[in-house]
């Protein structure tokens, strides 16, 4: 077996509030295989962003991470900050939600590129202008030659995001971490994103980290879904089998509440009763049983365990199927 | 961009205008006049003094008399120092002023720009607090409270400056740190506020996440987005250390053009007024200027047409 690209074990990230400690991301553990795409699928506050946050090193300030987290082998969390600074942005980079504001206003898009380049491959001015110019090409920018010289306000969404995914590719990383990347961009140009990334993917062999909380996303571009509720994973499954044949109940209700196409007739459109949990006050048990369908009185006081179900696939449910009470 | 400038400069004149009406009718509307003194002079000597600097005129006449000769670059004949003209005082006070102001200004945006800096990236530390609380402070306390106390600590107490006096180095030490300390304060928590803004955004996240050693992100991208408020506040800023270095001037003595302001609207000298009036009007509408261009070449956003 190969060593994973990325390897997180027993990750924990607590912010430190005044109304006191937040778990945001609670003993979480995972893999991605080299050029494998694994999508993260939770809702707001599922703590699916902060894992990468917490692997990139950017939590806010009162944010702390524990665990341990390895790119190819090597160890960076908690290592000292120019140690990881020759890991990110060069063997790992990672790409924002929002373009609008994710790229410096105040510098040339060939000023923000180059600089990659020359800190990480030690490159001259010209020529890491050139490589940057060839990567705009790469993510499809007409005339990248004449527009690397812009400020990125002249530039559209859409084109934002192109330039911010050809800059975490300058210094080709084995993995690219994409947090929500086509929320903030208008449907048809999600679309073309999207492409885009799965095309590199192809092109480039590297492994991608899709966090999401559209299923329509992970359905077209994940090999594996991992499914996050109240800063825990509960499911892990292919993206086949996840949509198939989910087996958590969140899971199951996150799809159900997914509104299709190819269903006749007129039916109410399913949704997950009551709200997203509080992180500060989790209820005992399972933290998703009092929305749960399926609760039994076990669910209230005992949280169940992530636990092999099949051949790849976990899930962290005291139910061993679905149908079982329902 | 050499078309915005002019265009700016032309804007100026009407603002310059009012500035001088406004003044014009309020030194003449304040009671008395420049030849009233205790002892009184002889009828007929008063009555040429006042015809000679054409006061039995009317109101409006002097005015357009007064807006005639500033045209020329002529700020008229000074009333309490008949031998000399109020051009030939400015001259020779505003050197002195000016040398006074820019060293003010410039060492409360280093001293300012620094702590701030500090200040943002210790946030919630002891520094931090320090910095902050004595910037409250000395934006609380005004300067003609500071000038004083300085001068008794400094001055009478510790010995180590000399209170007033004008010539050496050692002389503008306390003048120049009463006229600095607000601006201190005040550049402090601007940048303060704005460094942790920026330091929270999303881009300098991104310059973060590219792996930029932490000096390149900080100087590169933090630093120079969280100058430009900043940059724009430095326009008011010059117009605070101008009318703050009048009393300043007042107290330690200084002979900038400031006291003449003072003495000038003591003895009702209204061309003296006037003329100082003008000319720290027309340097706040040029640092104004200057800020606003200075501000368009760190923000690419902006665009002078």
């Amino acid at each position: 077996m190969t060593t994973p690209v990325l390897q997180v074990s027993d990750l924990t990230t607590t912010f430190w509030t005044p109304e006191g400690d937040v778990h945001a991301v609670s003993d979480v553990s995972f893999h991605i295989d080299r050029g494998e795409t694994l999508g993260i699928v939770g809702e707001s506050g599922s703590g699916k962003s902060q894992i990468f946050m917490s692997v990139m090193g950017l939590l806010a300030r009162n944010g702390r991470a524990s665990g341990s987290v390895r790119v190819t082998g090597e160890e960076i969390l908690g290592v000292p900050l120019n140690r990881l600074n020759q890991v990110r942005g060069a063997r790992m980079s990672m790409i924002f939600q929002d373009p609008m504001t994710s790229l410096n206003p105040y510098l040339t898009v060939r000023r923000q590129m180059t600089e990659v380049l020359m800190t990480h491959r030690g490159m001259n001015e010209s020529a890491a202008a050139k490589a940057a110019i060839d990567m705009l090409d790469r993510v499809q920018i007409p005339e990248a030659g004449r527009r690397i010289g812009m400020y990125p306000h002249e530039f559209s969404g859409g084109m934002r995001q192109r330039v911010m995914i050809a800059m975490a590719l300058l210094c080709g990383p084995e993995l690219l971490i994409a947090d929500e990347p086509t929320t903030a961009l208008d449907v048809t140009v999600q679309a073309q994103i999207l492409d885009l990334l799965m095309q590199l993917k192809r092109d480039t062999g590297m492994a991608i980290a899709l966090i999401t909380h559209d299923l329509g996303v992970i359905a077209g571009l994940a090999d594996r879904v991992m499914v996050m509720y109240g800063g825990r994973v509960v499911e892990e499954a292919s993206a086949r089998d996840t949509f198939k044949r989910p087996q958590h109940p969140y899971t199951e209700g996150l799809l159900k509440s997914m509104p299709r196409l190819d269903e006749h007739g007129v039916k109410r459109l399913e949704t997950i009763g009551g709200q997203p949990p509080n992180l500060q006050d989790l209820p005992g048990g399972c933290t998703f049983h009092p929305r749960c369908r399926y609760a039994v009185a076990r669910c209230a006081v005992e949280r169940p365990l992530l636990r092999q179900t099949d051949t790849g696939r976990a899930k962290a449910c005291h139910l061993d199927h679905l149908g079982d009470v329902a | 961009m050499l078309n915005y400038f002019i265009r700016r400069l032309l804007g100026a004149i009407p603002t310059l205008f009012t500035i001088i009406a406004v003044s014009f009718m309020l030194v003449h509307a304040a009671p008395g006049g420049p030849f009233d003194k205790e002892r009184k002079v002889p009828a007929s000597v008063e009555a040429k003094l006042i015809e000679k600097y054409h006061l039995d005129e009317p109101l409006p006449q002097q005015f357009a008399r007064y807006i005639g000769d500033l045209m020329q670059g002529d700020f008229g004949p000074s009333f309490k120092y008949p031998d000399r003209s109020v051009s030939e005082l400015i001259a020779a006070g505003f050197p002195t002023s000016l040398l006074l102001g820019s060293c003010a200004i410039s060492l409360a945006l280093l001293l300012g720009v620094f702590l701030g800096i500090w200040a943002a990236l210790r946030q919630n530390s002891w520094i931090d607090y320090l910095c902050v609380g004595s910037a409250m402070l000395g934006i609380a306390i005004p300067n003609y409270v500071f000038a004083p106390l300085m001068t008794l600590v400094f001055g009478l107490l510790l010995g180590w400056l000399p209170v007033n006096g004008w010539g050496e180095p050692r002389h503008m030490v306390l003048p120049i740190l009463a006229l600095a300390i607000p601006q201190v304060a005040a550049i402090t928590r601007l940048t303060r506020a704005s460094m942790l803004e920026v330091l929270g955004s999303n881009f300098v996240r991104t310059a973060r996440a590219k792996g930029l050693p932490e000096a390149v992100t900080l100087t590169r991208h933090a630093i120079r987005a969280a100058m430009l408020p900043v940059v724009s506040y430095l326009g008011p800023a010059v117009a605070y250390v101008v009318t703050g270095s009048v009393i300043i001037e007042e107290i330690f003595r200084i002979p900038g053009i400031g006291r003449y302001f003072v003495l000038g609207a003591i003895n009702r000298d209204y061309t003296m007024v006037l003329g100082v009036t003008v000319v720290f009007g027309a340097l706040i509408i040029l640092c104004n200027l200057i800020a606003d261009l200075c501000y368009g070449l760190l923000d690419p956003k902006v665009r002078y047409d």
